[in-house]
C-alpha cells in the first residue's frame, strides 16, 4: 500500500519532466500508476472476499495517534478498483484528448496522478485522521484541476467555490472524526466501526460526518459546486466529478452506515438529502442544453440515490448501493468521455447545435448508447441489475414504514427522470434533428481510436459484469452483510414476474414519456419561477462575509501604532494582573536598599527618566536618557555585576552618539500635541503597566521553587569552561547557543540599518584618502558660517600641500613634512572650521590605547570582567572617536573593511568553533582546553571558546561600524551632495554637537572656536 | 549561592516601576524618537527586574575573587548582558527608520496605516467590500459552460498552422 502511494507520488513529481520529454504520450506511461493500484486490488480479490484483506500499519505521529494504517475490505476493494481502473483509462484518454500544443499539460498530468494517489489513500486508509488528510488532499487537487484554465474567470470562481464548500464540510467532518475517535478511545477506523460510541456525542459526531459527506458528494443544498466544476477539462469531469472524488462522500456514508444507520438523526438526514438530491438533480438535468451540464446534474441526482441506498440501513439496499456504485462509475465516466469525444470532434457541446453526429462517429455513438442504456436501467446492463436490486430491497423492507414508502416513490420518480435525461442526452449528442440551431458546427473530425477506446471499454464492462450477477453478489455481499438490518439481497438479471418488474416498466415508460414531451417539459420548467437558487444564496453569503470581514477589520485594525500597543499593554495588565492577584501574595518583608550609594544612584535614574519623558526637546531627552542609563550601570555594579556595568556604560555611550548622529537631521523639538485627553489615557496605561510590573518585581523573587540553575556554575566554569568569570563562561560555553542566536540578531540589525540608509546596496564604498579629489576644497562637515576664518593662519594653498602626489621638487618635501606632522591621517579633508587640534591630538593618543584595552578585555574576559561584547564595544567607541575627530575619511582609514565582512566572519568563527568541537568528537560548541608551553611567558592557557568570543567581538565591531558608516558617513555624504549643511543647522541642532559631546576636551575646544560656539549656543540655549 | 533570603529590594522595585512607567508613556507617542527613548527606558527597567528576580546583591561572580556563597547569580547577568547589546542593535535600527521617515516625509511621526484607514472609511460609509460584476447569476452556469472549451485536437499539424 505504501509502495503504491509512493509510486503515485513519484509519478506525480516526475510527470512534468516526462511530459516535457515525451509530449502527451507521457500520459500513457503515467497511466501505469493507477493501473497498478487496480491490479493490486484485483490480486487480493479472493483474500478480500474471505474477509482477509491486506492490512498495513506504520507509526507516523504517535503523539496524535496518527498512524499510516491501511486495510483492504470489500468496500475499499471496490473503490480502489474504480479509482485505479477509471484513473488509468482517463489518463490514456487524456493522451489523445488534449492538443499536443495545449498549455500546462505537465502540471495537469502531475496533479491528476497525485489526485489518484490521494484518492487511493482515502479509500484504503484505516485511520480516522489519515482519512481526513487524504480527504483534504483530494479537495486541494480537485481545486487545482477545476482551476486548470486559470486564465478564465469562470474556472477560478468554480474552483474557489468548490474548495470553500468542500473544505468547510471537511472541517466539520474532522471535528466529527475527532469526537468519534475520542469517544471510542481509538482512531483506528475498523475499531470504531466494530465498537461504535453512542449517546449524544455520537449523534453530534455523525451529523458532522454527514455534513462532510454531503459537501463532498454534492448533496442539496450544497450541490451547486458540482455543475460549476464542469469548467474543468472533460477528463477531470469524468474522473473526479463522476467516478472518484464525489464518491468519497458515498464512501464515507457506506463506511459508517453499519454502525449508525439506525440512528434517527442519521435516517432523517440521509433519507431527506438523498431523496431531495435525487429528484432535484434529475429535474434540473432535463432542461440543460450543454451535454456536460446534463451529465453533471445527472451525477448530482445519482449521488443522491447512492447515498440513499448505502445509507438506508438494510443489507439488500446496501448491496444494491454497492452495485450501483460500480455501475455508475462505469457508465457515467464513459458518458463524460463520449461527450468529450463529441466536443473535440465538433467543437460544441450544445445539444441544440449538434445534429447527425451519430452517423459520423458510429463507434463513439455505440459506446454512448451502451453507457446510456446502463444508466437508464435497461436490461441486460449493470445499471439495470443495480436498480432492480434497489427497487427489490425497498419493496421488501417491511420495517421501513411510511418513510420506506416515500423513499421507494422517490426512487421510482428519480429513475424515471434518469431515463428521461439519459434519452435526452443520447438524442442530443447523436441524433439527426429536424431543426438544429442555425449556428451548428463546422465539421466532424474523426477522433483517434485511443480517444474512443476508454469509453468503449467502460461501456462494455457494463455488460460484462451484468452477465455474471452471481459473481457480483459473491464479491460485494461480504460488506453488505455487515449492515445491521434486513435480509441479504441478491443481484440478478431475471427475478421473474415480480412487482418490481412492474415498477421498472413504469419507470421506463415514464422516462420515455418525459423524453417525448421534452419541449413541453423544458417550457414548463422555464415558466416555474425558480425557487431561491442555491448558487445565488452562496454568492450572497460570501459577499456578506466579505462585508463583515471588512467591518471587523475596520474596528480592530485601526492602523494606529499607539492603538495596537495600548491593546497589547492592556492585555498584559489584565492577564498578568489577574494572575498576580489570584495566584500570588506579596512578600512579608522587603529590604529597603543595599547601600547608600544605591539610594543616590536610584534617585538619579528615576529623576532622569521622568525628566526625559517630560522633555519637549529631542537632544535634552536623549541626554537624560543617557544619564539614566549610566545610573543603571552603577546599580549593576552595586548589585555585583561588573560585566553588566561595563557593557552598560559602553552601550550607553554608543547609543548616545548614534542618537545624536540621527537627531542632527531631525527637528529640535517634538511636535506639539495638545491632545490632553489622549495624554491622560497614555499616562493611565503607563501607570497601570508600571504598577503591574512593580508587583511582579515584588513577587518574583519569592516565587522561586527550585534551586537556581546556576548553583553548579562556579565549579563547571572552571572545570569544563576553563574560565573564572562565570558570566563570560555562561555566554561563550554553557549557553553558547543563546549567544549565537543573539549575535545573529545583531547581524540582522546591522544589515537592516545599512539597508535602510544605503537602500540599494548592502553598504557603500569605503571612503579612503586616495579617493579624495585632490583639487577640491576640504569640505567634510563644511557649510555654515565660518566666523573663525579670519583668525586662522592662511591654509597652505593647494599647489604646495594637498597636491603632493602630482607636484615635484621641494613641494613634495613640504607635503611629506605636513603628512608627518598630521595628527590624524584624514584631517586635511575636514572643513577648516570643523577642525579641533586638541581633539585630534587626544584621538591620536587614545585610539591605539583603546584598541589595546579592547584586546586585553577580549583575552582577559574569560577570567575577569570583559569578554567579546565589551571588547567589541570598546573598539566601536575607538572608531567613533576617530570618526568624530576626522570625519568619514578618517573612519575609512581607521577601519578599511566592509562591515559585512566583519559580521560574516564573526558569525562564521562562532559557528565554526562549534563545528570544530563536533568534528573533534564532542558536542556542538563544547570547549576544549589546551595548555601550550611558551618559553619566557610560561604556559599559555588556551580555551577554544576564546575563538567563539572573537566571533562575538567581530560581530559587535561590525555592528558599530555599520551604524557609523550608515548613520554617520553616508548621511554626511548626502548632505554634502545636497549642498546643505551636514550639521543640519537649519534645524538648530549643530552638526558639531555629535563631535564634541564625546569628550570634555572636545567641548573645550569647541568653546575655543567662535564658529562652533555659536552653533552650540543655538542648539542648547536659544529656542527657535 | 542558594540564598533562602529572597527578600526583594524595594529601592530597585521603585527603579523598575519608574523606568517602565516613563518608558510606556513614551512608547505610546507618535514621534518615533520618543518611541525609541521609551523602548530603551523599558529595556533598562526590565534588565533591572531580571537582576532583582535573580536574588540579592552579592560579589562579582568571578571564581577566586568572591567566595562562592557570596556571589550574585550569574545566569540572569549573562542574559541581561546580551539584552543590553541587542537593545543597542534595535535602537540603531529604529533610528535608521526614523531617519528614513524624515528623508521621505520630513518628520518622524508614525503615521496610520493607509490601507487600514481606507477600510475604516469604507466601513464607516457602509460601502460594499466587493465589486459586484455578476449580479445576474441566473444564466451564469449555462453561459459559462458554453464558453468553457478544452484545448483539444489530434492533429499535429495544427501547431504549424498556428505558427504561420
Amino acid at each position: 500500500m505504501l509502495i503504491l502511494l509512493t509510486a503515485h507520488l513519484l509519478m506525480a513529481l516526475a510527470a512534468p519532466t516526462l511530459v516535457a520529454w515525451l509530449g502527451r504520450r507521457a500520459y500513457l506511461l503515467l497511466a501505469l500508476a493507477p493501473a497498478s493500484a487496480a491490479g493490486w486490488a484485483l490480486s487480493h480479490t479472493s483474500a478480500v472476499t474471505a474477509g482477509d484483506g491486506p492490512v498495513e500499519v506504520v507509526e507516523w505521529v504517535p503523539g496524535l495517534s496518527l498512524e499510516l494504517a491501511f486495510r483492504l475490505d470489500t468496500l475499499s476493494w471496490l473503490m480502489v478498483l474504480l479509482v485505479g481502473g477509471v484513473g488509468a483509462l482517463v489518463l490514456v484518454y487524456s493522451s489523445a484528448y488534449f492538443s499536443p500544443r495545449a498549455g500546462g499539460l505537465g502540471r495537469f498530468a502531475g496533479v491528476l496522478v497525485a489526485f489518484a494517489g490521494a484518492m487511493l489513500g482515502l479509500v484504503a486508509s484505516d485511520d480516522l485522521l489519515l482519512l481526513y488528510v487524504f480527504w483534504e488532499l483530494t479537495t486541494v487537487f480537485s481545486y487545482l484541476l477545476i482551476g486548470h484554465y486559470a486564465d478564465r474567470k469562470a474556472s477560478r470562481r468554480a474552483a474557489m467555490q468548490a474548495i470553500v464548500i468542500t473544505t468547510a464540510g471537511g472541517l466539520a467532518m474532522l471535528v466529527g472524526l475527532v469526537l468519534l475517535g475520542h469517544g471510542a478511545g481509538s482512531y483506528r477506523l475498523s475499531d470504531v466501526i466494530a465498537d461504535p460510541p453512542g449517546g449524544t456525542l455520537a449523534t453530534v459526531a455523525v451529523l458532522l460526518l454527514l455534513a462532510g459527506a454531503a459537501t463532498k458528494s454534492a448533496l442539496i443544498p450544497l450541490h451547486f459546486w458540482l455543475p460549476a466544476a464542469m469548467a474543468a477539462p472533460t477528463p477531470v469531469s469524468a474522473y473526479l466529478h463522476a467516478a472518484a472524488m464525489v464518491k468519497a462522500g458515498v464512501y464515507l456514508v457506506a463506511r459508517f452506515a453499519p454502525a449508525y444507520a439506525d440512528l434517527t438523526a442519521w435516517r432523517v438526514v440521509v433519507l431527506t438529502l438523498g431523496c431531495g438530491t435525487l429528484l432535484l438533480g434529475g429535474y434540473r438535468a432535463l432542461r440543460q442544453h450543454d451535454l456536460k451540464l446534463v451529465l453533471a446534474f445527472g451525477t448530482v441526482s445519482q449521488l443522491g440515490l447512492l447515498v440513499l441506498l448505502v445509507g438506508y440501513g438494510t443489507r439488500a439496499a446496501a448491496l444494491a448501493g454497492l452495485a450501483l456504485l460500480g455501475a455508475h462509475a462505469m457508465f457515467k465516466a464513459s458518458l463524460f468521455l463520449v461527450v468529450g469525444v463529441v466536443d473535440a470532434a465538433t467543437g460544441t457541446r450544445d445539444l441544440r447545435r449538434l445534429s447527425g453526429v451519430g452517423r459520423a462517429l458510429p463507434i463513439t455513438a455505440t459506446a454512448g448508447a451502451l453507457a446510456t442504456a446502463s444508466m437508464i436501467g435497461l436490461p441486460p446492463f449493470a445499471g439495470y441489475v443495480a436498480k432492480e436490486a434497489a427497487l427489490e430491497a425497498l419493496w421488501h423492507d417491511d420495517d421501513g414504514g411510511w418513510a420506506g414508502a416515500v423513499v421507494l416513490a422517490a426512487v421510482v420518480v428519480g429513475s424515471a427522470l434518469t431515463a428521461a435525461y439519459g434519452l435526452r442526452l443520447f438524442w442530443g449528442a447523436f441524433a439527426r434533428k429536424k431543426a438544429p440551431a442555425a449556428d451548428g458546427f463546422a465539421a466532424v473530425s474523426r477522433p483517434s481510436l485511443v480517444l474512443v477506446a476508454p469509453a468503449m471499454t467502460l461501456a462494455l464492462l457494463g455488460i460484462a459484469v451484468a452477465a455474471v450477477p452471481g459473481a457480483g453478489d459473491e464479491l460485494l455481499s461480504p460488506f453488505a452483510s455487515t449492515y445491521p438490518r434486513g435480509e441479504a439481497g441478491h443481484l440478478t438479471l431475471w427475478a421473474g414476474l415480480t412487482p418490481t418488474l412492474g415498477l421498472t416498466v413504469a419507470v421506463l415508460a415514464g422516462g420515455l414519456t418525459l423524453f417525448l414531451l421534452r419541449d413541453r417539459v423544458e417550457r414548463a420548467q422555464a415558466r416555474v419561477s425558480r425557487a431561491p437558487d442555491a448558487d445565488a444564496v452562496y454568492r450572497r453569503t460570501m459577499r456578506r462575509l466579505d462585508d463583515v470581514a471588512a467591518d471587523v477589520t475596520a474596528v480592530t485594525q485601526r492602523g494606529s501604532l499607539p492603538f495596537y500597543l495600548s491593546a497589547i499593554l492592556v492585555v498584559l495588565v489584565a492577564l498578568t494582573g489577574w494572575a498576580l492577584v489570584t495566584g500570588t501574595e506579596l512578600p512579608a518583608t522587603v529590604r529597603l536598599a543595599d547601600s547608600p550609594v544605591q539610594v543616590v544612584v536610584a534617585t538619579l535614574v528615576v529623576v532622569a527618566a521622568v525628566l526625559a519623558a517630560r522633555s519637549r526637546r529631542r537632544l535634552k531627552s536623549v541626554v537624560l536618557l543617557g544619564a539614566s542609563g549610566y545610573g543603571v550601570a552603577i546599580l549593576f555594579l552595586v548589585h555585583g555585576a561588573p560585566d553588566l556595568a561595563l557593557t552598560q556604560v559602553l552601550v550607553e555611550t554608543i547609543t548616545l552618539v548614534v542618537f545624536v548622529l540621527v537627531l542632527r537631521r531631525l527637528p529640535p523639538y517634538f511636535s506639539d500635541r495638545p491632545l490632553a485627553r489622549s495624554r491622560w489615557l497614555r499616562l493611565a496605561i503607563a501607570f497601570a503597566v508600571g504598577g503591574t510590573v512593580g508587583i511582579m518585581a515584588l513577587v518574583a523573587p519569592g516565587a522561586r521553587m527550585h534551586p537556581p540553575q546556576s548553583v553548579p556554575f562556579p565549579e563547571e566554569a572552571v572545570a569544563f569552561g576553563g574560565g573564572k568569570n562565570i558570566v563570560n563562561v555562561v555566554l561563550v560555553d554553557i549557553r553558547a547557543w543563546d549567544t549565537m542566536g543573539e549575535i545573529a540578531v545583531l547581524l540582522v540589525a546591522a544589515t537592516g540599518v545599512a539597508s535602510l540608509i544605503f537602500l540599494q546596496r548592502r553598504s557603500g564604498d569605503i571612503h579612503r584618502l586616495d579617493d579624495v579629489d585632490q583639487h577640491a576644497e576640504a569640505r567634510v562637515w563644511g557649510g555654515g558660517p565660518d566666523v573663525g576664518a579670519a583668525l586662522r593662519v592662511p591654509a597652505p594653498t593647494p599647489a604646495d600641500g594637498r597636491h603632493g602626489r602630482e607636484a615635484t621638487g621641494p613641494v613634495t618635501v613640504g607635503m611629506a613634512a605636513r603628512r608627518s606632522r598630521a595628527w590624524l591621517r584624514a584631517e586635511e579633508t575636514l572643513a577648516p572650521q570643523r577642525r579641533s587640534v586638541i581633539f585630534e591630538v587626544v584621538t591620536r593618543l587614545l585610539f591605539h590605547t583603546m584598541v589595546v584595552v579592547a584586546v586585553y578585555l577580549l583575552f582577559a574576559g574569560h577570567n575577569a570582567p570583559g569578554g567579546g561584547f565589551a571588547a567589541g564595544l570598546v573598539v566601536g567607541i575607538a572608531l567613533i572617536v576617530r570618526y568624530l575627530a576626522g570625519g568619514r575619511y578618517e573612519l575609512g582609514e581607521a577601519a578599511p573593511v566592509h562591515p559585512g565582512l566583519l559580521l560574516g566572519t564573526g558569525l562564521f568563527l562562532s559557528a565554526g568553533v562549534g563545528l570544530v568541537a563536533l568534528l573533534a568528537g564532542g558536542e556542538v560548541l563544547q570547549s576544549t582546553i589546551v595548555d601550550i608551553p611558551v618559553p619566557v611567558i610560561g604556559t599559555l592557557h588556551l580555551v577554544t571558546s576564546l575563538f567563539f568570543d572573537m566571533g562575538v567581538f567581530l560581530v559587535v565591531v561590525g555592528l558599530v561600524l555599520d551604524v557609523l558608516r550608515s548613520l554617520g558617513a553616508e548621511i554626511d555624504r548626502r548632505a554634502e551632495l545636497e549642498g546643505g549643511d551636514a550639521g543640519g543647522s537649519e534645524h538648530g541642532v549643530g552638526g558639531t554637537v555629535p563631535r564634541r559631546s564625546g569628550t570634555s576636551d572636545g567641548a573645550a575646544s569647541a568653546r575655543a572656536s567662535g564658529a562652533t560656539s555659536s552653533s552650540v549656543r543655538s542648539t542648547e540655549e536659544v529656542a527657535p | 549561592m542558594i540564598d533562602p533570603d529572597m527578600t526583594p529590594n524595594l529601592l530597585l522595585v521603585v527603579v523598575v516601576v519608574a523606568l517602565v512607567t516613563t518608558g510606556v508613556y513614551l512608547l505610546l507617542e507618535r514621534s518615533l524618537t520618543r518611541v525609541i527613548i521609551g523602548l530603551v527606558l523599558i529595556g533598562n527597567g526590565v534588565n533591572v527586574l531580571f537582576l532583582l528576580s535573580g536574588g540579592r546583591a552579592g560579589g562579582a561572580p568571578i571564581v577566586g575573587t568572591t567566595p562562592v556563597e557570596e556571589m550574585s547569580d550569574p545566569l540572569p547577568q549573562a542574559m541581561v548582558l546580551t539584552a543590553i547589546v541587542i537593545t543597542l542593535g534595535m535602537t540603531a535600527f529604529l533610528l535608521a527608520m526614523a531617519y528614513r521617515s524624515w528623508q521621505l516625509n520630513r518628520h518622524d511621526e508614525v503615521q496610520d496605516d493607509l490601507e487600514d484607514r481606507r477600510i475604516a472609511r469604507m466601513a464607516a460609509a457602509d460601502q460594499p467590500a466587493f465589486e459586484d460584476d455578476t449580479q445576474d447569476t441566473r444564466t451564469d452556469l449555462e453561459v459559462e459552460a458554453a464558453e468553457a472549451r478544452d484545448e483539444t485536437g489530434d492533429r499535429e499539424d495544427e501547431q504549424e498552422v498556428v505558427r504561420t
